[in-house]
């Protein structure tokens, strides 16, 4: 896009102008992705605890996260008496700067990056950690016992879940060889048995281990002790109300979208569909195999985001000593033997067994899926309250 | 003046900016943040000089790293909320006398470095840089990692519980 423009102006315009064209793309992205899911979130919830969720505003209430916004434009930017003033008001920011940064080096199709990097995959660990800092610093700077408690608790949960998070991500890397996502995700085209998913045993696991360890980092229930709503009335939010606390949601909500896209990219094959026999971009010519190519990435992504939604109206919250109990000592431990055990079978595992274990994996895993799937739509006969409400 | 020149100057500014609010902040916090802003920063810097690996490794040990001090180093040490730190007139003295001699060193070394290096483009990636740390430069690697384990077990040492003495 630069060298096109540079033939119209001066090659540096042409680089501010692709800069800001990309931002606003990712930004736009950000806001109409943070409002679908703040809707689809809400639907969610609704359905699984037996109510309709948002139906007044707008078809099947959509309309619902633009009427919230309005509301909370109007409301008053409130700040404590006893706050640190400045660094009250720029938390926020400082969260929400940390998720729209790892969107800069997410490519959503081969080469629809607004800066590909060689390090991607390192560079998105490394600023999606950084959300924290404004997490605490809104706990630091309300000077409010329960914000400092969720934010405290949030900087001890994100600093020892970064480990196995690393640990996961290096084992489609090891594979790989390379940290450029926009290369990981080039070599699991064509069908969905080369995926990273599948590759082997070791992947398979790491892959439910990195989106578990990937959900508590991004502080979603049933890890959201920051928040912790029934011990610390709002945790860090407490003390936020209007935009201020609506910058965090949006952080959230895009940090979710970017582990997710990141999860996409490093085991379920990227923007590839894995069940067409041909590359979209080869045969539908580039603009609508591009799109094909966005449009499954951004459905991947979603549909690993309205797992984590499932998951958090499904579990109840842990405690703090279960949350840190949890990472370090079962999933640190268990990301150190997966890491050595996918070494292990790269190196000596030969190529026969290896592609064997792919379509085994692949085939059990599509099968299991299918069955789990008729088994849950059947009707059962269930007309009975369950509990005390059973007729004896 | 070129599109690079003019980030670096905005940037260095916006740096330097922040290692000052780092120095004049009056609380512990406040320097911890402004030390924050000035480390990402360099990153950035480090970006805009192509050298990817090395400024996200910034972002992701110095993060961390500021993150450790802001709550161990400046939350939990302190007496109340929003501890104040008082400079005296010597001090102040003292600390711009030293930072002026070393800001002339650095001056004076970074003139005699002759030409500045080309940017991005021919900056090798994270490939070269890990087959050399495991052949050529393995030993300084593996000074560095052990010195590392040795820090890792000592921290664990000293922040395990202690056991009560038995018998009273």
């Amino acid at each position: 896009m630069v060298d096109t423009l540079a033939q119209y102006v001066p090659q540096s315009v042409a680089i501010i102008i692709a800069a800001l064209v990309a931002a606003g793309l990712v930004f736009g992205f950000i806001g109409g992705a943070a409002f679908l899911f703040i809707w689809a979130e809400r639907k969610v919830s609704g359905r699984i605890q037996d109510r309709l969720g948002p139906t007044r505003v707008g078809k099947f209430g959509l309309l619902q996260s633009l009427a919230d916004g309005i509301k909370l434009v109007t409301k008053e930017d409130f700040v404590p008496a006893g706050a640190d003033k400045l660094l009250f008001r720029i938390a926020p920011y400082v969260a929400f700067c940390a998720s729209f940064a790892g969107f800069i080096a997410l490519p959503f199709a081969e080469g629809v990056v607004a800066q590909s990097l060689n390090v991607g995959a390192f560079f998105l660990l490394a600023v999606l950690s950084s959300e924290v800092f404004g997490v605490l610093l809104a706990g630091y700077s309300s000077a409010n016992k329960w914000s400092l408690f969720g934010g405290v608790r949030e900087a001890a949960q994100v600093v020892s879940y970064e480990v196995p998070r690393s640990l996961c991500v290096l084992v489609p890397i090891c594979i790989a060889g390379t940290l450029n996502l926009n290369t990981i995700a080039k070599q699991q085209e064509g069908w969905f048995w080369n995926w990273y998913l599948f590759h082997d045993p070791f992947t398979f696991v790491a892959f439910f281990i990195f989106f578990i360890v990937a959900t508590a980092s991004c502080k979603r229930a049933p890890f959201d002790l920051a928040e912790a709503e029934s011990e610390l009335v709002a945790g860090f939010l407490t003390e936020y109300s209007g935009m201020r606390w609506s910058y965090f949601f949006l952080a959230e909500y895009a940090s979710m979208f970017a582990v997710s896209a990141l999860a996409a990219l490093l085991f379920l094959g990227g923007w590839h569909t894995g069940v067409l026999p041909f590359e979209p971009v080869d045969r539908l010519g580039s603009y609508a195999g591009n799109l094909l190519d966005v449009g499954v990435f951004i459905a991947k992504g979603s549909l690993l985001v309205l797992v984590m939604m499932w998951m958090r109206w499904s579990l109840p919250r842990l405690r703090i000593d279960q949350v840190m109990q949890t990472c370090l000592k079962y999933f640190l431990p268990i990301s150190c033997g997966l890491l050595v055990g996918v070494c292990v079978w790269q190196l000596y595992v030969p190529k026969i067994a290896a592609d064997a274990t792919r379509y085994v994996l692949a085939g059990g895993f599509v099968v299991g899926t299918f069955v789990t799937l008729i088994a849950a739509a059947k009707p059962r006969p269930t007309p009975q309250l369950s509990g005390a409400f059973a007729k004896s | 003046m070129t599109l690079d020149l003019a980030l670096f100057t905005i940037l260095a500014a916006a740096i330097a900016a922040s290692a000052v609010g780092v120095v004049v902040s009056a609380t512990i916090v406040r320097s911890a943040v402004f030390l924050l802003f000035t480390l990402i920063g360099v990153a950035f810097l480090y970006f805009l000089l192509g050298a990817e690996f090395l400024g996200a490794t910034q972002l992701i040990v110095y993060v961390g790293g500021t993150l450790v001090l802001l709550v161990f180093g400046g939350m939990l040490t302190s007496g109340g909320p929003f501890t104040v730190l008082k400079t005296r007139t010597a001090e102040w003295a003292l600390g711009v006398g030293v930072a002026a001699a070393l800001f002339g060193f650095l001056v004076r070394v970074s003139l005699t470095l002759g030409e500045q290096p080309t940017t991005a483009g021919d900056v090798p990636g994270p490939g070269p840089l890990g087959v050399a740390f495991l052949t050529s430069r393995l030993l300084p690697f593996e000074i560095v990692s052990v010195h590392l384990l040795v820090v890792l077990i000592g921290a664990a040492y000293l922040a395990r519980a202690k056991k009560k003495a038995s018998g009273g």
